[in-house]
């Protein structure tokens, strides 16, 4: 009781501080911690008249129904695979980018390079999957009439399930090579000038001043920037997959963003859909929060 | 200064890079010079500038209703929902930078933990129908209003700020509102002159919101039209406005002129705020 009255107390003296925040707590509660208790779904039938507190629990039958569906595993799998390519082709692509602008000494050439590079980042997905239909297209894009004119046949970038996910990791790095090179070369920029003059002295070349300065200086951030990518491998990037998959690509890019998004609002099956999204975010929270624990321990650099 | 020599290293090396950047602006140019092609030019070769140049295409696509509104509802959720949601967030990220905040831990927490964990499209879909959000404009702001993220890194520039400058003003009487907005608000125009840039651009591009909760078109958001139109290939509401054109009308110049009516607002501010965007990547990832 005593602790009670000693809190209002302290509420009271910080009252203003208090009233600034409430907006806060209030929108925290509605819009992000009710929703959370709406993942109850997932252990329950939903009967729409009921609505979501008051449907009746049906225990683990909508994880079982979920884990004897073909389409689910498909998914589960296709968010694993393109995430993993877009990790061993995405993750080297800006390093390499941020090394090679940082050997540019005029900075006004480097400016424009990066502003450049940093476009794409500024689009929103529906626009780049129009600018990439246009530019792919196999009738009309410049980039199959290139190909006809060498003989080739055209490549089909969008309907072909053989190519479509390189399609997919080539324009994640499109789009997010140049914005995701930024921390590299904020790291770059901190390596100590007066090694590469005493390197200089040295005679040493070029490549040995890379492999012996500047990659060591970055390796902590490299590390860093790797293992975050590692956490974030169940987030599939529902934004470019929607906008740029079709029928014809299905069954090698559905992933579980778009799957939940089809199951759930297309097809109404909302505690089948709950329960496969609770499924993916709690995979994702425990990497995230292992992955980031580890980052800590490695260094000072983690998310908080 | 020494005179350096340009090596032959750094000239192959400028090579790549500007390759590289032609790569990055070649969908770019293309789509451009489609949006301002005549549609019955031929496209059976590669060209990077319009062949019969016209602005047909863009007067076709702006006399269109739907894009009209859609960019209407579009400069709405931007300009209304980025003041509301900057506003909201200082107010969040000012108590929480503060030591003596009561419970200071559990209220960073709160806003902390939706960082790394969320309910998920279904059980956040039904609710907001449930609170009668469905084919509101409201919906475009509120569910999005405040961003963990986003309160973490105000909440790291307010820490910065000395305390004994406040000290002063508390002595005076003012309250700790008053202190903030006159104070402190003042002194971080950069942080939030970056938190308005970063959210601003979000809602000029989000799209899943509106596709999702807006089925009235008098509600719509140009990215949704635009995506209709282009990735859909609904062309058919832009050609009964005017059915002398739809003759003519080749839908590929129709769609490239409908994406450029998307992106020239941001092709138009980004060169100059992206140095904002990076500062704000940096300080992100340095201390979260």
């Amino acid at each position: 009781m005593k602790i009670v009255l000693q809190d209002l107390k302290r509420y009271y003296k910080y009252r203003y501080m208090m009233v600034m925040f409430l907006p806060a707590v209030v929108y925290f509660i509605v819009f992000k911690y009710i929703p959370m208790a709406g993942l109850s779904l997932a252990f329950k039938n939903f009967q729409i008249k009921a609505g979501i507190w008051a449907s009746p629990w049906c225990g683990l039958d909508n994880f079982k129904m979920l884990f004897q569906s073909p389409a689910f595993w498909q998914s589960f799998r296709n968010t694993l695979i393109i995430s993993a390519y877009k990790l061993i082709f995405g993750f080297p692509a800006p390093i390499l980018f941020a090394l090679l602008l940082n050997e540019v000494r005029q900075s006004k050439i480097k400016k424009l390079i990066q502003t450049v590079s940093y476009l794409p980042h500024f689009l929103s997905w529906v626009v780049l999957s129009g600018i990439c239909m246009q530019f792919l297209s196999p009738s009309s894009g410049p980039f199959n009439m290139l190909l006809k004119e060498m003989g080739l046949d055209p490549i089909f970038f969008l309907g072909d399930p053989n190519v479509f996910r390189g399609t997919l990791v080539g324009t994640h790095i499109w789009q997010s090579i140049g914005w995701g090179s930024i921390v590299y070369i904020a790291a770059l920029a901190g390596v100590d000038v007066s090694m590469y003059e005493a390197a200089d002295l040295d005679g040493a070349t070029r490549w040995q001043k890379m492999r012996y300065i500047t990659l060591p200086t970055i390796a902590p951030v490299i590390t860093i920037m790797l293992i975050l990518a590692v956490g974030k491998m169940m987030t599939d990037d529902f934004d470019q997959i929607y906008n740029l998959y079709n029928p014809g690509v299905y069954n090698v890019s559905e992933v579980m963003g778009t799957y939940i998004y089809k199951r759930g609002i297309g097809n109404m099956q909302y505690e089948v859909a709950t329960a496969m999204g609770l499924f993916q975010n709690a995979i994702a929270f425990v990497l995230v929060i292992g992955t980031n624990q580890i980052s800590k321990k490695i260094n000072e650099y983690g998310l908080w | 200064m020494k005179r350096r020599k340009i090596s032959s290293f750094e000239i192959i090396n400028i090579t790549i890079l500007i390759a590289f950047c032609l790569l990055v602006l070649l969908p770019f140019l293309h789509v451009v010079s489609l949006s301002f092609s005549a549609p019955e030019s031929s496209f059976v070769e590669i060209r990077f500038w319009p062949e019969v140049f016209t602005l047909k295409n863009y007067r076709q696509v702006l006399r269109n209703r739907d894009i009209y509104t859609g960019f209407m509802n579009s400069i709405f959720r931007t300009v209304v929902g980025t003041a509301l949601s900057v506003l909201a967030t200082v107010c969040a990220a000012y108590p929480l930078s503060k030591r003596n905040m009561p419970h200071k831990n559990f209220w960073t927490i709160m806003v902390v933990f939706t960082m790394f964990f969320n309910a998920g499209l279904i059980p956040t879909y039904l609710w907001n129908k449930q609170l009668g959000l469905m084919d509101n404009k409201l919906v475009l702001i509120l569910p999005g209003l405040i961003s963990a993220y986003n309160v973490v890194i105000a909440r790291n520039f307010f820490m910065g700020i000395p305390d004994s400058l406040e000290e002063s003003a508390k002595i005076d009487g003012a309250n700790d509102i008053v202190i903030f907005f006159r104070i402190v608000a003042p002194m971080s125009k950069a942080i939030i002159a970056t938190l308005a840039l970063w959210i601003a651009v979000g809602h000029w591009n989000a799209w899943f919101d509106s596709m999702l909760y807006i089925r009235d078109a008098s509600n719509q958001v140009l990215q949704v039209v635009m995506r209709r139109i282009v990735l859909e290939g609904q062309i058919a509401s832009l050609e009964i406005d005017d059915p002398l054109l739809a003759s003519t009308a080749n839908p590929e110049t129709i769609k490239a002129a409908t994406i450029m009516v998307t992106t020239i607002p941001i092709l138009c501010v980004y060169p100059f705020v992206q140095k904002y965007f990076v500062k704000g990547v940096i300080v992100g990832s340095v201390k979260g």
